[in-house]
């Protein structure tokens, strides 16, 4: 579907996104906002893995290679704005270090690979204590402002962070609808023949990594004053498995995919806390049933309403 | 030795030059020879035939050239430069064309984004891929192929949904997109059936007539008979005979190959 119709249910969305913090209590915006940054993080990943086809399991890192980034500036007094394209950058200048071994390793290879960089970058963060503050992190990291306007408030925060997520949502719609877009699906399709066709997998698989990890360094940047404080813990391995799951569960390859899993993951959690002891138990086997009926991800659940649903089958797949 | 030298010194005037010289070409794969040491040439607008039993080495003769292997020994020149340590696509880009003896598509893209991927490496750079999305030309040329294979009504049907036949076309289609000066097939008629045989043979000859250069590697004798103007025979990794059709039906060295030496 052409035209601005087919943007109307996404609209409605981002409406709803912005009248919904003024009604929930500081703990659950917390918990919202938290999950805007992980949309961050899932979209950066759906290229990397759900496009492209490469699996990337220290995603954690380049959020913790932003986070710290943002961290340390900030609390040395730098500005805010000029350390969130610099946390990008760094991430992204790791996220192409790594995409080298993705040049001759594929699948479980490369997955081991992934998670040697995320335990590497997880030991610098908790060792180097000169330049990360060692275990305990660093803590004290402001929120910025525009100008006269301050984000100090959690809502005002949060609506910074929800113009990012639009800003990331529609940069990865570009990128995913240009020939590079359609170069990451050709390698994770079929590589041979992309090769064969004039393909370079190099170039492409850098570049896979190097945005994915991108997003990854523009989301830890957005992290660290969130939480106003950092420490390793965050950014384990265990972090890029979540993330691993977010873009599984909500559908890879799929632009809606990450943005489902992602709010899912979070927030999940947080809804079965009712259920108390057995709220782990709970969680797990939703996560089992879903893998095992819709292997394609939750976006398949939008799929159907789509169908259902007049209004919301105007919105492109 | 060392015969894989750079041979960019070529001092021929390139239309005096073949379009591809394969100068003793091998392939080793540990202790077993696959490729030894065979000439080849191919002059523009020529069809060639490469035949011989299974496993003889006409797919590695392919995958050496379009660097799926790296060659263990000789050289290759494309338009008289040496193709020494380019990847495959920078083959394809240079304007070497090829397909697969099992069919490689990309099978949730539609036929026309098949189509498109298989040119869009072909123009511009990596940025301007990024950033140019006027596809305009590409598309038309697309949907023109299409239309040359009688595949223009299926244009956005999944290309997994093709049946065999169809993806056969779909994948030969995709290998002119660029414009490739040279064409190589591996078994364009393999298992389809006789109808779609035919008109697959009609196309290439038509695409030959308009002065497009093809090297076909195919079992059945028929088409190539009929469809190649010179043959070459590869018998376990050697080249055993090389001529016109008529030549290598009579040859004996070819009926022994194919039949088993008479005792």
């Amino acid at each position: 579907m052409k035209g601005w119709k087919g943007w109307l249910p996404w609209g409605v969305v981002i409406v709803l996104l912005c009248i919904v913090p003024w009604f929930l209590k500081a703990y659950t915006l917390f918990i919202l906002s938290f999950s805007l940054v992980n949309i961050i993080l899932a979209i950066g990943l759906n290229i990397t893995l759900g496009y492209a086809g490469q699996i990337s399991l220290c995603h954690a890192a380049f959020m913790g290679i932003g986070a710290y980034t943002t961290g340390i500036m900030v609390t040395h007094g730098w500005s805010f704005w000029l350390s969130l394209p610099l946390a990008g950058l760094i991430a992204c200048f790791f996220g192409t270090i790594i995409g080298f071994p993705a040049i001759k390793w594929k699948d479980h290879y490369l997955a081991l690979v992934t998670i040697g960089f995320n335990i590497v970058g997880y030991l610098v963060m908790q060792q180097e204590k000169w330049l990360t503050g060692g275990p305990h992190g660093i803590s004290n990291i402001s929120r910025p402002s525009i100008g006269p306007l301050k984000l100090a408030s959690a809502v005002s925060y949060y609506y910074l962070l929800l113009f990012f997520v639009i800003l990331a949502i529609l940069s990865s719609v570009w990128i995913i609808k240009s020939k590079w877009g359609r170069a990451f699906m050709a390698i994770r399709l079929n590589e041979l023949a992309a090769k064969s066709h004039g393909v370079c997998s190099h170039h492409y698989k850098l570049l896979a990594f190097a945005i994915g990890a991108f997003y990854a360094g523009i989301g830890g940047s957005l992290f660290a004053p969130l939480l106003k404080y950092i420490n390793p813990e965050s950014f384990t391995f265990f972090a890029s498995f979540e993330y691993l799951i977010m873009v599984v569960i909500g559908g890879m390859g799929r632009i809606e995919g990450p943005i489902i899993g992602a709010l899912i993951i979070t927030m999940g959690p947080e809804i079965l806390r009712v259920a108390e002891a057995f709220y782990l138990i709970i969680y797990s086997l939703i996560l089992i049933l879903i893998m095992l009926f819709l292997r394609k991800g939750l976006v398949v659940v939008v799929d159907r309403l789509r169908e259902w649903i007049p209004v919301l089958r105007l919105t492109k797949r | 030795m060392d015969t894989c030298s750079e041979t960019n010194e070529e001092v021929r005037p390139e239309t005096l030059m073949p379009l591809l010289k394969v100068d003793q070409l091998s392939k080793h794969f540990y202790k077993l020879v696959a490729l030894s040491r065979v000439d080849f040439e191919i002059e523009k607008g020529e069809i060639v035939g490469l035949i011989g039993p299974n496993g003889s080495g006409k797919t590695t003769f392919f995958n050496c050239i379009t660097h799926i292997y790296p060659p263990t020994d000789g050289h290759v020149l494309f338009k008289g430069k040496s193709m020494k340590g380019l990847r495959p696509d920078q083959i394809s880009r240079m304007g070497i064309g090829r397909t697969f003896q099992l069919i490689q598509l990309f099978l949730e893209m539609t036929v026309l984004e098949n189509m498109l991927m298989a040119v869009q490496e072909h123009r511009g750079n990596l940025l301007s891929r990024l950033f140019q999305r006027d596809e305009a030309e590409e598309r038309k040329r697309a949907l023109e192929t299409l239309a040359f294979l009688n595949m223009a009504h299926l244009k956005d049907e999944v290309a997994g949904n093709l049946s065999y036949g169809q993806q056969k076309l779909l994948d030969f289609g995709m290998v002119l997109m660029p414009g490739p000066e040279l064409v190589l097939l591996d078994e364009p008629t393999g298992g389809v059936e006789v109808e779609m045989r035919l008109k697959i043979t009609d196309y290439i000859r038509k695409l030959n007539r308009e002065g497009q250069t093809f090297v076909v590697i195919e079992h059945n004798m028929d088409v190539v008979m009929n469809l190649c103007e010179r043959i070459v025979v590869l018998n376990y990794g050697e080249k055993i005979a090389e001529g016109t059709p008529e030549v290598i039906q009579s040859d004996q060295k070819v009926i022994d190959a194919y039949f088993g030496v008479q005792e």
